[in-house]
């Protein structure tokens, strides 16, 4: 940890656990007195939010598989029989069900914070990094769970997206029929995703963990961009931070049991109420909501360039969205972390970055017809210019704003402008008397 | 800042045209009937008399080519079921509990009314018993063959999910069972076929070729009509179900509305216990927040922030 421990041991039997496993200390130094900026907002809770929406996932995941069964006749009448017959199923698999929804929600909120406080930069660059492999990871896992009802969207879907690999040159067919099991969907698609879809999310929360460790070394960004100085700009990450993050947990579920008990159902797909038949294709083939921005990008590519066929082109967008995410650290050369501190064009860019996503996510929704190829294409086109070229040039290009000296000057400043305000007599209605 | 405007203009632009097409592509459905459901809303809950009348309706019509799978006779005497019973009617010992869907003696003089293949027993041999709580509702056909066959070649649905299988599934059984037509004077529909205003596919290749020029592209100035055909003719008509109830109109709009709450309740049979704790969950949950809320403002008072 990169701040000296302060734990003292208060009991005899402590003081014997922490010569031999500290564990009580770590917990102590990392989630207790750990030294945390003072001027962190509301964004900056999606941490703890995401904390609690895996472990919602793994419990409610868990309880889900005692009573599922991963075979092609029996799938999608095991997950009525939790709905119907288990105590509380129809409850733990819409919670399941739309905490993945929940997840990505604020895992997106997640990252686009970490895009406008410029949070990947240096020295945060690995705490970014992990983040994008937890990010793909639970696309992964989101993914394979949504086949496992084994309805028309669950078959249609996977189908569609394992057929995505056979695009890789050389070695795409043999890739396609190792995540088949077979030269179909089949039984053996169903077992192995099955198999890894219980896998994965302890991948996740083993990242995780490097996660929290990689933002202890360095320690908290903070909305301004500027690194702790002293003592007086931080706080004791319990109990302010765990009594503020609690609150936005709390605020957070009023949101996620209004999806859960009234309209659990709207986020997803009718047809996936409708068994798998590999005879009948539904209509149109969507994705769940949170991978709409990406099944945009793959739909747009819808011309093959120079030995480049139109599928592999759509493949290696998608994938490359995800990828160049990696290198983000690197690409945005603005010498101050913050938008706060930057020029308003930085600003005005980002915003359009962010309209740019949800603009895809629409578009991902729509039929592949024109004129939404084409939107879909600019849209893609715009989203690898912004991470590319507009915001490798704005850092080069702008002149930032002037820095607070320290986070407690921004706090104090901040302070002093809402006390001038509150100062300022108002003009208070005298009743007359 | 210029990029940023134009940008934006060419998207709006982009926008409308795409509206402007949707618009005029085929293979539309007529806007659904929006029917007022007891179900829907926070405090939503069944019509247990409606979801009663409507398993009737689906006994007595739609079970001759529907199955419902997922349903067993237990169900609709369990808590949130059409046959509930609070307590047991009189005569009944007090040992007995109606509660539970086996001792519930509508359930059980229901599910006795059935055949149901068991077996084999101790010579090898299925035989036939007469039903118990426990269970399934046998459906019409041994298989899909032999529904297809009986059926021109269509597969007629499970109803066990219907309502949630279908977009606005409530409004949308409501609307294709009230929305029956004769077919517009624009197209020719295939004899066993049915047209349905609201049933999803596209009546563009049903039109009469004098409304389609050499190319099969549709004139200019012709409608193509809403929905397509099917190959079930429309299952009611009034005073096709006798309801013992006289004072409730046998009509198909009353019937429609009886089996859609029924099909609502077999897609979604513990939709009021879960809007129960929703509400329980809800009010803990804006109490919770205001508490934590005043800690957090307690606890950070003395901070500069």
């Amino acid at each position: 940890m990169s701040h000296e421990s302060t734990y003292v041991p208060g009991s005899a039997i402590e003081r014997w656990l922490d010569k031999r496993l500290p564990i009580i200390r770590l917990g102590y130094d990392s989630f207790g007195d750990f030294p945390t900026p003072k001027n962190l907002n509301y964004w900056y809770t999606f941490g703890g939010i995401l904390s609690v929406c895996l472990v919602i996932q793994i419990v409610t995941g868990i309880i889900l598989a005692m009573h599922y069964t991963p075979h092609v006749d029996y799938a999608f009448e095991s997950v009525e029989h939790i709905m119907r017959d288990v105590n509380y199923g129809d409850i733990m698999r819409y919670a399941h069900a739309n905490g993945a929804s929940m997840f990505f929600i604020a895992v997106y909120l997640h990252m686009f914070r970490g895009l406008y406080y410029g949070s990947y930069k240096d020295p945060r660059e690995m705490l970014w990094i992990i983040g994008v492999v937890i990010f793909i990871l639970m696309m992964a896992t989101a993914f394979m769970g949504y086949v496992l009802p084994w309805g028309q969207m669950s078959y249609w879907g996977a189908t569609v997206i394992t057929s995505l690999f056979s695009a890789i040159p050389l070695i795409g067919d043999s890739l396609k029929t190792l995540l088949w099991g077979g030269y179909s969907v089949d039984n053996p698609t169903l077992n192995r995703f099955y198999a890894l879809h219980y896998l994965l999310p302890f991948l996740i929360a083993g990242a995780v963990i490097l996660h929290i460790w990689a933002l202890h070394i360095p320690g908290n960004a903070n909305p301004t961009g500027v690194e702790v100085k002293s003592k007086k700009d931080t706080l004791p990450f319990h109990p302010y931070y765990t009594v503020k993050d609690g609150f936005a947990i709390v605020v957070f579920f009023i949101l996620f049991a209004a999806f859960l008990f009234y309209m659990p159902n709207s986020l997803g797909h009718p047809d996936n109420y409708i068994p798998a038949n590999p005879l009948v294709t539904p209509e149109h083939i969507v994705p769940e909501w949170y991978f709409l921005p990406f099944y945009a990008m793959l739909r747009a590519i819808d011309f093959n360039f120079l030995f480049i066929s139109s599928k592999l082109g759509g493949v290696i967008v998608m994938f490359s969205s995800l990828i160049i995410l990696f290198f983000l650290p690197w690409l945005d050369r603005s010498k101050v972390r913050s938008h706060r501190y930057r020029s308003t064009a930085a600003k005005l860019w980002f915003v359009l970055f962010v309209a740019d996503c949800v603009f895809l996510g629409w578009l991902g929704g729509q039929v592949a017809e024109q004129p939404f190829i084409l939107f879909s294409q600019l849209a893609t086109a715009f989203y690898f210019i912004y991470l590319l070229v507009i915001l490798p040039l704005l850092g080069l290009m702008e002149t930032p704003k002037e820095l607070p000296k320290s986070i407690s000057e921004d706090v104090l400043s901040n302070t002093k402008k809402k006390a001038a305000i509150s100062a300022t007599p108002e003009p208070v209605a005298q009743p007359a008397e | 800042m210029n990029t940023i405007i134009k940008t934006l203009i060419t998207a709006t632009a982009f926008f409308g045209l795409s509206v402007g097409i949707a618009n005029a592509a085929g293979g539309e459905t007529k806007e659904l009937k929006h029917h007022h459901w007891t179900f829907a809303g926070i405090t939503g809950a069944y019509d247990k008399e409606s979801v009663q009348r409507g398993f009737q309706v689906y006994r007595e019509v739609c079970s001759a080519c529907h199955s419902l799978d997922y349903v067993a006779f237990r169900h609709l005497g369990q808590k949130g079921g059409p046959f509930y019973m609070e307590k047991c009617p009189e005569g009944f010992p007090s040992t007995q509990d109606c509660r539970q869907p086996i001792a519930n003696p509508i359930i059980k003089a229901l599910a006795a009314e059935y055949e149901i293949e068991d077996g084999p027993d101790d010579g090898g041999d299925m035989f036939m018993r007469p039903g118990l709580p426990a269970d399934y509702m046998p459906g019409p056909y041994a298989n899909v063959q032999q529904a297809a066959a009986a059926n021109g070649g269509a597969i007629p649905p499970d109803f066990s999910l219907i309502a949630k299988a279908r977009h606005h599934g409530p409004d949308y059984i409501y609307s294709l069972l009230t929305g029956y037509e004769d077919p517009p004077e624009t197209i020719t529909i295939a004899e066993g076929t049915y047209y349905n205003p609201y049933f999803p596919g596209d009546s563009t290749s049903l039109l009469k070729p004098e409304y389609v020029d050499d190319e099969g592209h549709v004139l200019e100035g012709v409608k193509v009509p809403y929905g397509g055909v099917l190959k079930m003719k429309a299952p009611l008509s009034d005073e096709i179900v006798d309801y013992a109830d006289e004072e409730t109109p046998e009509t198909v709009e009353q019937y429609s509305e009886d089996v859609t709450n029924f099909l609502m309740w077999a897609a979604e049979p513990k939709l009021e216990s879960r809007k129960r704790m929703g509400m329980i969950s809800m009010i803990y949950l804006f109490i919770f927040a205001g508490i934590v809320y005043w800690s957090y403002k307690q606890i950070w008072s003395d901070v500069d922030h």
